[in-house]
This record gives structure tokens, C-alpha cells and sequence, in this order.
């Protein structure tokens, strides 16, 4: 979808007068699909569809080794690919820049947010713990990316299942048993900017026009847990705490929205 | 939630010393030295106390691989590393995914004072090198690179200078040590702005952050990168003022 000169002058004039190329306001969301257990063979797993922005992730679980400063907590890993398939520019091979900043913004979205009990994870500590692997897949790119990773990824984990762990602690994927031991739902809110108006949740071909971003992952008591501003975004002092305020009170209405019945599930815990 | 501090959050910020002596919003020693790598178009050396770092910009000339050009504007390339034995535990050499992302995000915040319109085709690389790190290093690495591209003589709208700041057992505090960062509470929030318009070009956090806590650090922060600025202006004039030249430092605003 590349833009033409006519395209980008015409989608600044829309944003100038507080409209869009679709219709929404500002910050108004595109819906927002979760599809949960999207392949058995995964311990948790889902999609997310934010308009025809597509993303899969997935939650496998291994025994391992803790790493030697956290040894009573499991560890996370973090990855994230663009499929080549999911835009004309994407290519394939080892992920870029891109796909590694969405990765490491994710990743601390939901450990800062302590997402997951992760000193529940430990199983003999100093030597074994559990290794939660999460891996995002983008498979089609229409824009705010890091927001439907995190929220597939938050989906995957809410859907996860244990394996059962053999008395020589083996994983036996025969027998899932508990859910994982979640405690919050940090969700990530990306906030783009044209001239001193803030934008939501953008398109691909607004993507083109507005270059710079920023993510604010906010928990559910409305605390901030994880930020990223990058891609050449300059924002005064004001714009940023007013960004911040937009993406806390939006990602609370994202997690009622989405999350509505887990929500009271981990509030009770 | 309501936006007003809470009265914890205020006796929270008393002036209680830090671990290493310093007052809440006092910085480490701080040096700055322009043109230290003689053979590169631009260059500069950034010490926040223990955390010392060197940048060196070679630039602009004809991109390559030439595929790679862009028919409007320059394009930045930006490589942040660490030296194996800058750190408690040897790093393995080369880029690794923390590498390649503070790369991006600096070469992201440079790239929104940089005038790259300029030079169409081209590539300035900016090279950055940590030789020792005791925290902050990502804020020393642009704060340097913004001082080689000056020192290299090229074009920018302002300058950029780039501090952390954070919360540290139980205050919020300017440029935190490694020992602070370890701390039980500890959040570090690197933040880097430009010196006349005074936006914000990078922002990264991590940890558990009130918003009344946000806004504390990044107010320290924006005055921070203030003084930050005033000390690379300082360090510019050192190489380039001639002896007995009067310069109108305001002149430049």
C-alpha cells in the first residue's frame, strides 16, 4: 500500500480537521477480535485482529535453568517476527529492528507489569524453573502493531495451561493442569502525534504519514509499567504527560473491553 | 485514581543523601571533550562518573551498499556497543537485540534534529563505543553522538542532550548509578531533549511508575538536559572558540 504524495498531503488534511481516511475519530480503536486456542499444540495460544492488522502469539513452556540473579523466579523470552507475508516491504530472514524493538517493548510490558507470578514458576530454586517462551507473529501489517502484539500476547498467556512435570521433572504435554499464574493485564497503548493532535490506534497508510510513536503500557490499578517513544517523534513535556493520560485511560477501557471476564478472575487473586 | 500526589509520595521525595554522597538532582562528575578521535569527520567523549563512552561520526559521503540509498535524504546509521570488558560480566562482542534497539532508538532521536534533507544519497554514521558502564550509558552514547555530529559539522536544528532519571529507594533522583539501578524500587528512565524547542526524542521506562512519579522524573529530567546542554556548549567552544573571540552564546537562540 504504497502512499502517493496526493494520498499523505490529503490524510494530513483529514488529521488537521480531527478526521480520518475511515471515518473514526482520533482516538477511536478499530474492533478489536480475540480468538483464543488458535493451535492445540501450543500450551496458551491466540490471534488478535485490530482491523486487518493480524497478529498470532503463542506460549510454549520448558523446563530450564534461572538465571544466576533471579534464582526462585522462571524466566521469559521474548521474540517476535514480521511474516513476510503480512506486507509487500517485509522480508523474510532474522527479524530487524523493528521486530526486535516490538519484541523488547512487549516483553517488559509484561514483565514490569508482573503479567506473571514469576516466582511461582520456580520448581528447585537455584537450579530448575520454568522457561515461558513467548513468540509473536505479525501476519498481516495494517499498523499499531506493538498494541495487538501485546494484546495477543496478553490473550496467549491468559489462555495458557501448564504441562504436568514428571517426578524427574520431564514435561509431559499429555496432561495440561493449571492456568498460568497471571496477576495483572498490562496492555500497551500506542499514541502517534500530527502537529499538536494525538492519534489512536493508526492504519499502515497512516503509519506512512505519521512516522514517530509512543507506547504506554499502564496495569490495572492505572500505574505506568513500561514506556517507548522512538521512529522521530518530538514531543514537548506536556504532549508527553498528555499521551500518557490518553493511552492509561484508553488501555483500561481496552482490558474491560477484551478482558472483561478474566479481569475479575485475576483481580480476585 | 486520582492525579493529585498522595502525601507518601511527598515525603518520598525529601532530600536524603544517595549511596554515593550525591544530593537528589546532583550529577556525577561530569566531563565532556570534543574531537577526540582525530582521524573521524566528528567526535566526542561523555564520562558520567564511571560511565565513559566515545563517539565518532565519519560523513556524509555516497551511501553504501548504494542500493540502500534514499533519492531524498541522508541516511543515519547509528551503532551502539559495548566493549566486552566494560561491564561486570565479559559481553559476548558484537550487536546483540539490547544493542540493536538503544541503536535504533538513538539514531530515532538524532534523527529529528539532523538535517538529512541536506545530503540526498548519503550515509553519516555515527559510531558509538562504551568503554566503561556504570548505568546510563545510552544517555552518554547520544549525548556524545549529538556532539560529534556537531563537532563534524553537520547541519542540525538544535542540539540534543540526554539524561536518566528515576526512582531510587524511595526518591526520585538524576543520572542513578548502577548500585542505584539495583536497587529494590528502582526505575530508570532515560530521556533525552533537544536544546531549543525542548521536545522529547527518546523516552524509554521500565518498572512500576505512578503518574505523579512520571511527572516528578520527567520534569528533573527536562532540567537536567538544560545543564547537560549548557556543558556541551561549553565543551564545543573549548575547541572552536579562537583565543580572545568574543562569542554571543545567546546570539545562537
Amino acid at each position: 500500500m504504497a502512499s502517493t504524495k496526493l494520498t499523505v498531503e490529503y490524510i494530513k488534511n483529514l488529521l488537521e480537521r480531527g478526521r480520518r481516511l475511515d471515518g473514526r475519530s482520533l482516538n477511536e480503536f478499530r474492533e478489536i477480535k480475540v480468538k483464543y486456542g488458535i493451535s492445540k499444540k501450543a500450551e496458551g495460544s491466540a490471534e488478535v485482529c485490530v482491523g486487518n492488522t493480524r497478529v498470532v502469539a503463542g506460549v510454549k513452556m520448558e523446563v530450564g535453568e534461572p538465571y544466576p540473579d533471579t534464582p526462585d523466579k522462571g524466566v521469559l523470552v521474548t521474540t517476535a517476527e514480521f511474516l513476510a507475508m503480512a506486507a509487500p516491504e517485509f522480508e523474510p530472514g532474522l527479524p530487524g529492528e523493528d521486530a526486535i524493538e516490538l519484541a523488547r517493548v512487549v516483553d517488559r510490558g509484561i514483565r514490569e507489569g508482573n503479567a506473571i507470578d514469576m516466582e511461582k514458576l520456580c520448581i528447585v530454586e537455584g537450579e530448575k524453573v520454568w522457561v515461558v517462551f513467548l513468540d509473536i507473529f505479525v501476519l498481516n501489517h495494517d499498523g499499531n502493531l506493538i498494541d495487538a502484539a501485546g494484546m495477543a500476547t496478553m490473550a496467549a498467556l491468559l489462555d495458557a495451561r501448564m504441562p504436568k512435570l514428571t517426578e524427574d521433572y520431564e514435561v509431559d504435554r499429555s496432561k495440561l493442569t493449571d492456568p498460568l499464574p497471571i496477576r495483572d493485564i498490562p496492555i500497551p497503548v500506542t499514541v502517534r502525534k500530527h502537529n499538536e493532535h494525538l492519534i489512536l490506534d493508526t492504519t499502515a497508510l497512516e503509519e506512512e504519514v505519521l512516522k514517530g510513536k509512543f507506547t504506554v503500557t499502564t496495569k490495572i490499578n492505572g500505574n505506568l509499567c513500561a514506556m517507548q517513544l522512538s521512529d522521530g517523534m518530538a514531543m514537548t513535556k506536556e504532549e508527553v504527560l498528555k499521551a500518557v493520560r490518553l493511552a492509561r485511560d484508553t488501555s483500561s477501557k481496552i482490558r474491560e473491553n477484551i478482558f472483561g471476564d478474566q479481569l475479575k478472575r485475576v483481580k480476585k487473586q | 485514581m486520582s492525579d493529585k500526589p498522595s502525601k507518601d509520595f511527598h515525603e518520598n521525595i525529601t532530600d536524603r543523601l544517595r549511596p554515593d554522597g550525591r544530593k537528589p538532582d546532583d550529577f556525577r562528575p561530569i566531563r565532556i571533550e570534543v574531537g577526540v578521535i582525530k582521524r573521524a569527520d566528528g567526535s566526542a567523549y561523555v564520562e558520567f562518573g564511571k560511565t565513559r563512552v566515545v563517539a565518532a561520526v565519519y560523513g556524509p559521503e555516497p551511501m553504501h551498499p548504494r542500493h540502500l540509498a534514499d533519492p531524498e535524504k541522508a541516511v543515519l546509521i547509528c551503532r551502539y556497543n559495548m566493549l566486552p570488558f566494560s561491564v561486570e560480566e565479559r559481553k559476548k562482542p558484537g550487536p546483540d537485540r539490547r544493542s540493536i534497539e538503544i541503536s535504533k532508538v538513538v539514531k530515532d532521536a538524532l534523527s529529528t534534529v539532523v538535517v538529512l534533507e541536506e545530503f540526498p544519497k548519503c550515509m553519516i554514521s555515527v559510531d558509538m563505543v562504551v568503554l566503561e558502564a556504570d548505568a546510563g550509558t545510552r544517555v552518554a552514547a547520544l549525548t556524545a553522538a549529538s556532539l560529534a555530529l556537531a563537532d563534524a559539522g553537520i547541519p542540525m536544528r538544535e542540539m540534543i542532550s540526554a539524561i536518566a532519571c528515576g526512582r531510587a529507594n524511595g526518591q526520585i533522583v538524576v543520572d542513578l548509578t548502577k548500585e542505584e539501578e539495583d536497587a529494590e524500587d528502582a526505575v530508570d528512565v532515560p530521556v533525552a531533549m533537544s536544546s531549543l524547542t525542548k521536545r522529547i526524542s527518546l523516552l524509554q521506562m521500565d518498572g512500576d511508575l505512578t503518574i505523579e512519579e512520571f511527572e516528578a522524573i520527567l520534569d528533573k529530567a527536562s532540567k537536567s538536559c538544560v545543564k547537560i546542554h549548557a556543558m556541551q556548549r561549553d565543551a564545543l567552544l573549548k575547541k572552536y572558540k579562537k583565543e580572545g573571540e568574543e562569542v554571543d552564546i545567546d546570539g545562537e537562540y
